[in-house]
């Protein structure tokens, strides 16, 4: 009886304890929010650092987004032959797949593959230049890491993922032009000239760049706030590394929803 | 410059995704041209594609109202293999399957002289508006009564 009172208490300690470590952490991050944002613009004064995280960020995660956007592309052009063909409307296939990239998949899925790819790597980077102490010895040369380190990072994702979105939607719209057009033999015209008709440059792909700039903001913030704020060992670094694919893919599932009412809906 | 070239090429494909490629799709179709007058085109659009006996044969090139009798002029591009239509074949407007695009599709008549580039097609079937026909059936069925 004694015991199992014990174990209840226990329990619920736990529970207090996991509820105040969240609200720790996310005040953290609101206060990093904070000093993050008086040093977005400074951060500009040196140009050339954010073009470095253009290149780590951007360029080097261009590979995985393009095969993916292949891929996925090639995916949607079968299924949607499939469904389309029993209504007898495979015309509409390519504003099926244009529609479903450019809204949806382009700026999810890449932001997704941008978490795993370059929001784990820049947690990694940071957290590890803490753990070796080089952010503590660029402060004691009166160098502010927020300004150096984080910021030209955050600036990197937020410009990168617009910009991989949209060839990742352009990538699948070939995709899906090389299943339906070329394999299963849609009508070419009709494949270009239903996007044409149906796309909305102003609704459906600024719709899409918003979505994917909001994105990119996120997955840099929590991926250099992980960073920042990892516990200096091998093992927080690891967390860190974890925390950022898992909180950043929850955030955008979530915001893409919010957006997407917004935006869409009613 | 890869950064640059990354910034451009992501720039390139936001842009291509937003213009409209006006001419994408028709200027590959070469033949030659024939109009047809119809009351109502109903969804029939520019690229539209012009078949007969269900095989594509050419496309619509663009389409415009007569001035004079109100009536929609659509100007077609048929391929140049197909260049023996009948004078006086038969035009009208078909939805494909349920939630299709239309098109034109053309019944080939029992002439022996053919269409030539420029020549209009005389004897057409406009698009038919599902809500028309109910319209019609239900002022029928009221009639009768």
């Amino acid at each position: 009886m004694n015991g199992h009172r014990n174990a209840f208490l226990d329990g619920l300690a736990l529970l207090g304890q996991a509820a105040m470590a969240a609200a720790a952490h996310s005040g953290q991050m609101v206060l990093f929010t904070g000093h993050l944002l008086w040093r977005l613009l400074p951060a500009w004064t040196r140009p050339r650092l954010i073009i470095q995280e253009l290149y780590a960020i951007g360029v080097l995660s261009l590979v995985i987004i393009l095969i993916s956007g292949g891929f996925v592309g090639l995916v949607l052009g079968l299924q949607g032959y499939n469904i389309l063909s029993k209504f007898n409307a495979t015309e509409s296939l390519g504003v099926m797949v244009a529609l479903s990239l450019v809204r949806e998949l382009g700026p999810v899925v890449t932001a997704l593959l941008f978490a795993g790819r370059a929001g784990s790597a820049v947690t990694a980077e940071i957290a590890l230049m803490k753990t070796t102490e080089q952010l503590s010895a660029m402060e004691m040369m009166a160098v502010d890491p927020l300004r150096r380190v984080v910021a030209p990072r955050f600036w990197g994702a937020v410009f990168s993922m617009p910009l991989l979105a949209g060839l990742f939607s352009l990538v699948g719209i070939a995709g899906g032009y090389f299943i339906g057009v070329v394999v299963l033999g849609v009508d070419p015209a009709s494949y270009w000239g239903q996007i044409q008709q149906q796309m909305q440059p102003m609704d459906d792909v600024l719709n899409g760049v918003i979505k994917s700039l909001v994105f990119g903001a996120v997955i840099g913030l929590i991926a250099v706030f992980e960073g920042f704020n990892a516990e200096p060992t091998s093992l927080g670094i690891s967390r860190a590394t974890t925390r950022t694919v898992v909180l950043s893919s929850l955030s955008v599932l979530g915001l893409d929803f919010i957006l997407t009412a917004w935006m869409f809906g009613a | 410059m890869v950064v640059g070239a990354f910034v451009l090429a992501g720039i390139a494909a936001l842009l291509v995704l937003t213009l409209k490629w006006s001419d994408f799709g028709t200027s590959s179709v070469s033949g030659y041209t024939l109009t047809a007058e119809f009351d109502n085109i109903g969804g029939l659009t520019d690229r539209s594609p012009i078949k007969m006996a269900g095989v594509t044969i050419g496309r619509v090139s663009h389409i415009q109202i007569d001035p004079n009798t109100f009536e929609a002029v659509v100007t077609m591009v048929i391929s140049s293999q197909y260049d023996n239509l009948p004078k006086d074949s038969f035009a009208s407007i078909y939805t494909a399957g349920l939630l299709g695009a239309q098109y034109i599709e053309i019944s080939p008549g029992g002439d022996t002289k053919v269409l030539k580039n420029g020549d209009k097609i005389t004897m057409t079937q406009s698009a038919v508006i599902l809500e028309k026909v109910i319209s019609k059936f239900l002022f029928n069925k009221a009639a009768a009564q």
